[in-house]
């Protein structure tokens, strides 16, 4: 299997505000969000990052994303380097969040043309681009309605393909699912199942047990900034369910599953 | 990749000139609201309101002095005598907004006027006058008649006269009183115009791509980070001094309609340098601004944020506007044309009031593009901070 993503060691403090500290309920002024985290994904696999609200999946899949600087560590995306070589791992990456709102004004085809341009997409080849993945994603009969026109599903494909323009090898999609209706949660992952065939690799975060279940080959659970396991979903199942053993190595590492 | 600066601009231009309903209310609107706005303050200013379309009050008067009369009935009033029980009824009906005016002049008011002494103890005679300020016309005549009455009690204790020949006393030329006009007015009005333009753009189009989510999209693309700061200030520079134009235009339409009582004040005065310097003024302003506000916007988490955050400034622009007013002589030095806002006001003011000075003009363009620069690279260094663009 080759390695298409070597996490190795990173970490992430974040100094806290005096209005961060009363929402976190806490005197510290700082918060170490990612501490020490490694892992590594193979190539034409879907990678799933699993743990609950804070626990730093936001903040890992950031400095993958070369948005953010990790304080120790460093990743390899592709072989290159996100402290050393960002704007290669940019080239690399397709990034987005369940949260992202496109530009309601623009419509699909517009938006797909502008972050063509901008990732240096040659014409002819944005174009055919264009073309396969509006077909296959059934967007041609939207591509030239508004954004704001469309429902919730075409806005969540559509950003999809926007953030896929480049034809990247790696796709890091945090909470694919946060906040979506059953049915567009369907058509995202379905769309992410399509990628996969095509041979990409994709890295997701959540902290939706059937997600993971449904789409990922690997999975680790992160818990307060730290990998605690790192395995197949077989291996991490045990032949229970997901939920029933995250809650277990939950316990085993914590003490306890109440919120503190 | 020099290109993603245009393609930034393009799709700027995209949003906003794709928009009608944007266009129209940063481009039309200003320049119309304005024009409607000064055009209507002006004709209330003349008071023109009741004679000019030819109304005349309804006025009851009682006890009216013969030698006052000729004087009244050069009111636009149609006076009626009014006897002791009818009161009454007449101030009913001014109640009613039927009657427009209601005076009661004491009996043998000129006797006792003429015989009474301000150093004596006993009361002045009084004159009572009732109106209805609810009802325009009645609210019109009151205020003349007033000021009518005003000034006949000062000529009645006339010990000296100024001014009461027929020559032209006022030595100002009719350039001079434009140049004052404008340059009191004017550098105010355009600064607020330009604020406010740029803050109707600047805060949707950059802290809207923090709220939506899109500027991580911007970011993880191989574009510069420079690229993107200067696409943005030089696209939205352009669409606010669009905006700003529109006002400008507005208020040189409005106002002569607006001044003609004050009378030949013209805007045509002005030569073809004192315009282009204006412009250059304007276009260097709007560009400071809007980095300014940029600013803003790419610290602000929301577009509501941002714009909060720069409603407050707008008055302080105000406030600046008008320290010229105070006419210091501090405010000559060169180094005033070194604080931003101040020294475009300043330059405005001259250029206005016919003094304007080429190379303090071209100093200020300089220096406002100065601080625009450092504003861009600051954005640049903003969009590259974690901190700023992903803040908790
Ligand atoms: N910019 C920031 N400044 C300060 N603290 C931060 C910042 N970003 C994240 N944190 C803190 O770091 C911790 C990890 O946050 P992160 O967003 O990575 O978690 P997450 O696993 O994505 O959780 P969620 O399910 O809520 O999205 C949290 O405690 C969070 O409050
Ligand atoms: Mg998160």
């Amino acid at each position: 299997m080759e390695k298409i993503l070597e996490v190795n060691g990173l970490k992430k403090t974040f100094k806290l505000s005096a209005k961060q500290q009363k929402i976190e309920k806490t005197n510290e002024k700082v918060k170490v969000a990612v501490n020490d985290l490694s892992f590594t994904a193979y190539r034409g696999e879907v990678f799933g990052l699993l743990g609950s609200n804070g626990a730093g999946k936001t903040t890992t899949l950031r400095m993958l994303a070369t948005l953010i600087k990790p304080d120790a560590g460093d990743a390899l995306v592709n072989g290159a380097s996100i402290v050393s070589e960002p704007a290669k791992v940019r080239s690399n990456i397709g990034f987005l969040t369940s949260e992202l709102k496109l530009e309601e004004f623009f419509t699909p085809n517009y938006l797909f043309d502008f972050f063509s341009e901008l990732h240096g997409v040659p014409v002819e080849e944005a174009k055919k681009r264009k073309q396969d993945y509006f077909d296959r994603f059934g967007i041609d009969k939207f591509a030239e309605v508004k954004v704001g026109n469309l429902s919730t599903g075409m806005k969540q494909k559509v950003s999809l393909v926007i953030s896929l323009v480049h034809d990247p090898d790696i796709i890091i999609f945090d909470e694919p699912t946060n906040g979506l209706d059953v049915l567009t949660a369907k058509v995202v992952t379905d769309f992410l199942l399509d990628l996969k065939e095509r041979g990409k690799s994709i890295i997701v975060s959540t902290h939706i047990f059937s997600l993971i279940e449904k789409i990922c080959d690997r999975v680790g659970i992160v818990i307060s900034g730290q990998m605690v396991i790192c395995d197949t979903l077989e291996a991490i199942k045990q032949g229970k369910s997901l939920e029933e053993r995250f809650f277990e190595i939950y316990e085993d590492k914590v003490g306890t599953t109440d919120e503190k | 990749m020099k290109n993603n600066t245009l393609t930034i601009i393009k799709k700027e231009f995209a949003r906003f000139f794709g928009d009608k309903r944007m266009m129209f209310t940063t481009i039309l609107m200003p320049g119309l609201m304005i024009y409607i706005m000064y055009t209507l303050m002006g004709s209330l200013m003349m008071g023109q309101f009741v004679s000019e379309d030819g109304f005349v009050a309804s006025g009851y008067v009682q006890n009216m002095p013969e030698e006052l009369a000729p004087m009244l009935k050069q009111l636009p009033v149609d006076w009626k005598t009014v006897e002791n029980d009818a009161v009454a009824e007449i101030k009913t009906s001014l109640e009613e907004k039927e009657a427009d005016l209601l005076v009661l002049f004491p009996e043998q008011f000129m006797e006792t006027m003429l015989s009474y002494e301000v150093s004596a103890e006993k009361a002045a005679p009084q004159i009572e006058i009732y109106y209805n300020s609810a009802k325009p016309e009645s609210a019109d005549v009151n205020a003349m008649l007033h000021a009518m009455l005003e000034q006949y009690e000062a000529s009645l204790t006339n010990r000296f006269d100024i001014n009461e020949g027929q020559g032209k006393y006022d030595m100002a030329t009719d350039q001079d009183m434009t140049g004052q006009l404008f340059s009191m007015l004017l550098p105010m009005l355009m600064m607020t115009f330009m604020f406010s333009s740029c803050i109707s753009v600047a805060p949707e189009s950059i802290a809207g791509e923090k709220e939506r989510g899109t500027i991580a999209t911007l970011l993880v693309t191989p574009m510069k980070r420079s690229s993107l700061a200067l696409g943005k200030i030089i696209s939205l520079s352009c669409i606010a001094l669009i905006s700003g134009v529109s006002s400008f235009i507005g208020t040189m339409l409005s106002l002569p309609n607006m001044m003609s009582a004050a009378g030949g004040v013209d805007a045509s005065f002005y030569t073809f340098g004192d315009y282009a310097m204006l412009l250059g003024i304007i276009l260097s302003t709007v560009v400071l601004l809007v980095s300014f506000i940029s600013i803003i916007s790419a610290f602000a988490k929301s577009i509501k944020e941002a714009t909060s955050t720069c409603s407050p400034m707008t008055i302080l622009t105000m406030v600046v506007s008008l320290v010229p007013m105070m006419g210091s002589e501090g405010l000559k030095s060169i180094g005033m044309l070194f604080i931003p806002v101040l020294n475009s006001v300043l330059c405005m003011n001259n250029i206005f009031a016919f003094q304007a000075d080429v190379s303090r003009v071209l100093l200020t363009i300089g220096v406002n593009i100065v601080y625009s620069g450092l504003m861009t690279f600051g954005l640049t260094r903003i969009f590259n901070s974690e901190k700023a663009m992903f803040s908790k």
